[in-house]
Order: C-alpha cells, then structure tokens, then sequence
C-alpha cells in the first residue's frame, strides 16, 4: 500500500542544534529494527550524516545536472534576444561588438534563451551540480546523501533528486537543511510532519519561532525536540505550553553525549536506554501525526 | 577616449561608489569633449550577476578604462577578455578622478 | 577595516565570538550577515532607524480572468511549478524560481511577473555602535544579494559617522551567502568546533577563502570536548599554511551571558574565556 509512505522531516532553525544528532540516531534505532526506511541527508552544503553512520556500504552516485546552454557563433545573427530572455543576467551580450558569452555562475537552466533564439543558435549541455550518494545498510534500509559541489549556487535541485530517490521506502526521514530558505522550504514541503530541533536559549528560542511561522504558513505539523535541556532558560517550555506545541523529547545538556557526538558516535549504540528512547520517540512521533491528520 | 567611473549620485562633486557592480551611477567622461554624463546604473539593483551586467552596460557605452574600487571575480574576468583598462581608486570625488586624465 | 566572522555551518558559536569582538572594539559597525538567524538583534537589541526593501526576486501569478487552461506554460516551466488541476491552471510559489519564461510564451498574455519585496534590511544604534541586519522573508532565498546590501549599508554607515571598523558576521554554509559575506574583507575569521563534521566544514570552507585569496585565521571552539580532534584540526592548519589564532575551551558562561543579552567579554569580563577572546582580537587587530 504506497499510500502509508510517511515523510518525517527533522529540522532546525539554525544549525549546531543537534539535528543530525537526533536524525542520525532514530534512523540507527529503526533500522535495527529491520524497518523499511530511508534517512535522506537533505543538507546538501554540508552533509554530515554519513559521518556517523558508518556502515553503509555505498551502492550508487548518480549525478545532479543541470542544463547550460551553448551559443553557436556561426548561427548567431546578435539580435539578442535571448540575454532580454534571461532574467538571471546569466547572458552576457554586446551586440555592436559582437559579443554573446553564456555565464554559466548565473544560468538556472530555466530554458528561456533558447525558446527566445529563432535561429536555433542555442543548444545544451550538462553541468554537474552535484551528487546523490546512496548507502546501503540493509536491503531495506539506506542513507540518501545529497552533496553539492562547491560553489554550485543552490542546492535544492539536489535536494529534490535525493528526495526522488527515497521515493520506494516506506518510512523516509530528512534531515532538513538549515535556515528557513530555500533550500529548508523545499525539503519540508515533502514533508507529512516535521520535528524542529532546538535548545533551550533566547537564540533557539527566536530561531524556533521563525521557523514555525514558515511551517505555519506552509499548513504542515510539528513537533518539538529540546537539546541540550539544562542550560539555558525556561522561557521556550513557557512558550511551547502557550501555544500548545507539542514537546516530543528532551535530551539534557551532558558532556558526555557532546564528547561521543564529536568522535561520530551513536548514542543508540551506546546506551540501551537511549535506545529505547529513541524508538519512543518515533511511536510519538506517529501518534502526534494521526492525531493531526484526523 | 572614455572613461567610466562608480559614482554615489550625479554629480561632479559626488564621491566614487565603492563597489562597482552595484553603485548607484557611472560617470562617463569623455577625454575628447571633456564632458561627464551621469548614467544611473542598470545593474544596480539585480538580484544575481550585477557585476557582468554592468560590464556590459559601460562597454555599450564604448569605454575604455573604468575606475572603481573594487571589482568582482566575474567581472574582473569579463572587462580583461574586452581589453577594458581597470583602474582602482578611493575615497575620491568624481571630479579629483577625472583631473588624472 | 572589514573582519567577517564565519563557520562552515551554525552552532560553533560563531554569533558569541561576533558580538563578543564587537563589544571589545568601542566603536564599530556592526554588520549582521546571518539573516536566517536574529542572534545578534537579540543580543544587541538596536534601536531601529532606517529601513529598506529589498526586491530579491521575481515570482510568476496566473491571472484566472484571462488564463485559459491551455496547458502551455506547463510544459514550458522547467521547475515543475506549474500545475492543473479541475481544470484550473495555478503557479505553485514555492516551486516558481521566477525565470519568467511562463509569462514569455502564454498566448493569452495571461501571467503576470510579481517583486518579492517582503526582504528587508535595517539599520541602528546600539552601545558599540551601529548595527545593520538583514531579514528574509520565510523561503526567499538568501543569494548574495541580502548579504551584499547589508555591507553596502554598513559600508555606508562607517564612512557617514567616521567608524573604522566593520564586524561582519557571516551566514553559516558555504554557499553563495557566504561567499559574498566575505569577498574582499581585510580579514576572515573562521570558527569551528572539535568535531568529525566541525573538521569536515572546515575544510570545505578553507577551500573557499583561499581560493579567493583573504588573510584568513581559525578558531576552535569548544576545544576541549575532543583534544585528539583539536589537534587533528590544528595540524591540518598548519599544513594549509592558516594560522590557528586561538583555542577555546567550552564554558558554560557563554550560554549564560546569552541568556542575560549579554556579549561574553561584557557578561564576565574577568573570566578566562573573555581574556583569551580578547587577545584572538587584539592579534586579529595587529594582522591586518
Ligand atoms: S537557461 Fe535560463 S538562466 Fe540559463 S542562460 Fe538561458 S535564459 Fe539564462
Ligand atoms: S537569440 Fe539566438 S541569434 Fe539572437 S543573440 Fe541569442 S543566440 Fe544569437
Ligand atoms: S499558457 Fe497562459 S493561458 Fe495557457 S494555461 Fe498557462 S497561463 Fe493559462
Ligand atoms: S516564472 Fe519560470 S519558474 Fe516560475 S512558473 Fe514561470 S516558468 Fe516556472
């Protein structure tokens, strides 16, 4: 039955709040418990998942391109229409000098200089923007990794390639890029439910409510994870409760947990009561998603 | 010859835009006629490429020097391939930069 | 002078170790690149004195009076942002990457092209100085364009009120933002933390800043929660030839003062971490 796919996106309004932390382990505890899923590391600038878990074993790279247009001199007249076309200043045209250079920084791959040539000057190529890495942990289960290229501009249509991929699992988990840009906003549109991620300081706490009011304004369904609970104030629980958030987990602040994050290990695999309530969480998780869907 | 120069507004007394791209005007001198027109920048307020998209603005202008304070990577790449002389200066009034020439 | 504060991604204290060089310089503007994030604004609280719009782009509406579902535009539009549905043909915003392509070729003339105008950027006062900060609208993208108005704005202010310094804090990542938080700057400053992904990011964002050619110097953070990993990253450095300017440990003061809207050399001045803070600034200083 395709339709009990269920897309959980983890996110953050910042980065460093523990998002691959909690996205990381919740995939180790459910994919020891030989479900069908997928995690895909939607942080495409910089995907770090992979780092911690170590034991996939990588089945394929596909390639993300995207198409640049290529300009034929010998067909061009330099009536310039095609640099009126782009709206991304990506067409660099003199006509009294007869100049026409495709920057190819700029270009979006949108299409509009070559329906605008009427002298099929324009043709395309292919240019890398990135990577979809997938490992494999068991036939069931793998960790889809999006990876720009550096300096590529944007990362989302790698984002979306990875997202495409994940499209056979059962249970798919992103972890969600940064910010609420772009990039983030494409990520949780996907999305059935997302669990946003934060710490307990007026800084996690203005990051948060930022990013709710996106979410807000994308109509989707959240949760809340505090980190790092301990330090810092009381003022996000006072604010959770206010607006009826559900709270989904707390992990206290504990040097200990910091320590083994930093080596790339998984709290799951340390601890069995971490384990136990990581699998928790998903249940919750899944309770708080029918509740809002019903 | 003519010269092209970043400039906060439209005026010989203004001071040089410091960034080239995206400054607010470009004073055109002419060495010939010894004239300036202040042309506000096109490329002003693009959101990507303002650079390449002022280089292609003053070279339709027929310049062939351009002095600012700055330039970008892309730009720069651009204004070499059209053997446009880039010079740097700052702080100046447009009318201190056009007694250089 | 222009210093720009970054980190290959958040979380590594980057905003702490910004606010903290702004309240040692007494006289500074305060450039606020980080525009997902409103660390500084909190801290700082400034008093607001100006504000601008900024367009950062261009999104598609299909006007329902004059569309007549032909289905054109769909086949045209490249990031699949067009949609029918009962009949009806609607441009999905999320999706319109505003190439205007849609608008180009619809026989009944029927799209029209919208600004984003719902970016801003703000200028003020605060006890140090000036602070300019920018704010994106939830899914605009940050390209450079934000970032380089808040500079330019901060530019602006340095010379109108005779400040020298500017403090840029950049955007975290390493994309397009990022790269125009920190072109042509004096100095970059590069905070990182002891981590398997903190060394990873570091690289990636080392990549950049000496490809672009800028004095560039590294701070680890947190640096005793994994030492073998400080070293590892300290050695990497040396062998790129980027100094370490400065090692600090964790202390749980910092997130204090964050709680009091506090910079850390203003919160506990005589602690430690603030010495050791004010002398990465001081050597920053002599630098450049
Ligand atoms: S494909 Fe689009 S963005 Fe690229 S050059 Fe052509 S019109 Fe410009
Ligand atoms: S539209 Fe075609 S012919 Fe005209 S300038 Fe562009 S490539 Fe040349
Ligand atoms: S091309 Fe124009 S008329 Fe046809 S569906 Fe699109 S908007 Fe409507
Ligand atoms: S403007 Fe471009 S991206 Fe937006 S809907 Fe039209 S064709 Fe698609």
């Amino acid at each position: 039955m395709r339709n009990l796919i269920v897309k959980i996106a983890i996110a953050s309004g910042k980065g460093g709040t523990g998002k691959t932390f909690i996205s990381t382990n919740l995939f180790n505890v459910l994919q020891k418990q030989e479900m069908n899923l997928a995690l895909v590391d939607c942080d495409a600038e910089e995907p770090n998942a992979k780092l911690f878990l170590t034991e996939g074993k990588l089945k394929n790279t596909y390639e993300v391109n995207q198409k640049v247009p290529v300009v034929d001199e010998s067909k061009c007249t330099y009536c310039g229409k095609c640099a009126e076309y782009c709206n991304y200043n990506a067409i660099f045209f003199l006509k009294e000098a007869k100049v026409i250079n495709v920057l190819e920084d700029l270009c979006h791959g949108c299409g509009a200089c070559s329906v605008a040539c009427s002298y099929s000057a324009i043709s395309e190529k292919n240019n890398l923007l990135g990577y979809v890495n997938t490992f494999e942990f068991s036939p069931k289960s793998a960790l889809i990794e999006a990876r720009i290229k550096v300096g590529v501009y944007s990362s989302v249509n790698v984002i979306k390639a990875a997202i495409k991929k994940a499209s056979d699992f059962n249970l798919v988990l992103f972890d969600a890029p940064p910010g609420t840009g772009c990039p983030f906003i494409q990520t949780v549109v996907q999305a059935d439910y997302v669990v946003l991620v934060t710490e307990p300081t007026p800084y996690g706490l203005s990051d948060l409510k930022q990013s709710i009011e996106t979410l807000k304004g994308m109509n989707k369904s959240y949760g809340v994870i505090i980190n790092k609970a301990g330090l810092g104030d009381e003022k996000i629980y006072d604010y959770l409760n206010k607006e009826n958030i559900p709270l989904l987990m707390s992990v206290p602040f504990d040097k200990n947990i910091a320590v083994s994050y930093s080596k790339g290990e998984l709290l799951t695999d340390l601890n069995s009561e971490w384990e136990e309530k990581f699998s928790q969480l998903y249940n919750t998780i899944r309770e708080e998603y029918g509740n809002s869907s019903n | 010859m003519k010269i092209a120069i970043t400039s906060e507004r439209n005026s010989l007394e203004s001071k040089m835009d410091t960034r080239f791209g995206r400054c607010a005007f470009f004073a055109i001198y002419d060495t010939e006629t010894q004239t300036t027109d202040f042309i506000p920048n096109p490329a002003k307020d693009s959101s990507e490429g303002a650079g390449p998209k002022a280089v292609e603005f003053i070279a339709s202008k027929g310049v062939s020097k351009v002095v600012a304070s700055e330039f970008g990577g892309k730009a720069k790449s651009l204004l070499d391939k059209l053997q446009i002389e880039m010079l740097h200066e700052k702080d100046k009034s447009i009318a201190e930069v056009i007694q250089q020439f | 002078m222009e210093i720009a504060v970054i980190s290959g991604k958040g979380g590594t204290g980057k905003s702490s170790i910004s606010a903290a060089f702004a309240t040692l310089q007494k006289e500074v503007v305060l450039a606020d690149c980080d525009v997902d994030a409103a660390n500084l604004y909190l801290l700082f609280n400034p008093v607001c004195e100006e504000e601008q719009i900024v367009i950062s782009g261009q999104k598609a509406v299909i006007n329902q009076d004059k569309c007549i579902a032909c289905g054109e535009c769909i086949d045209y539009c490249r990031f699949d942002a067009i949609i029918k549905k009962d009949d009806k043909v609607s441009i999905v915003e999320t999706f319109c990457d505003g190439c205007l392509l849609c608008s180009r070729i619809c026989p009944q003339d029927a799209i029209d092209i919208i600004d984003e105008d719902k970016s801003r950027i703000y200028a003020g006062s605060f006890k140090n100085g000036k602070m300019v900060y920018g704010r994106l609208a939830p899914g605009e993208e940050n390209t450079g364009k934000i970032v380089s108005k808040v500079r330019e704005k901060a530019k602006q202010i340095a010379k109108e009120f005779g400040i020298k310094t500017i403090i840029i804090d950049g955007p975290p990542g390493i994309g397009c933002s990022a790269i125009s938080a920190i072109i042509g700057v004096d100095s970059v400053v590069v905070v990182t933390e002891p981590t398997l992904s903190g060394l990873h990011d570091l690289k990636r964002t080392l990549e950049i800043t000496t490809s672009s050619n800028l004095q560039t110097s590294v701070i680890i953070n947190k640096c005793d929660i994994n030492p073998e990993m400080s070293s590892k990253i300290e050695a990497y450095c040396n062998q790129k030839h980027i100094e370490v300017i400065g090692k600090l440990p964790f202390e749980p003061l910092v997130v204090e003062a964050m709680v009091k809207c506090q910079s850390i050399t203003d919160f506990a001045p005589d602690a430690e971490i603030s010495k050791l803070i004010g002398n990465i600034y001081s050597k920053i200083r002599a630098t450049t």
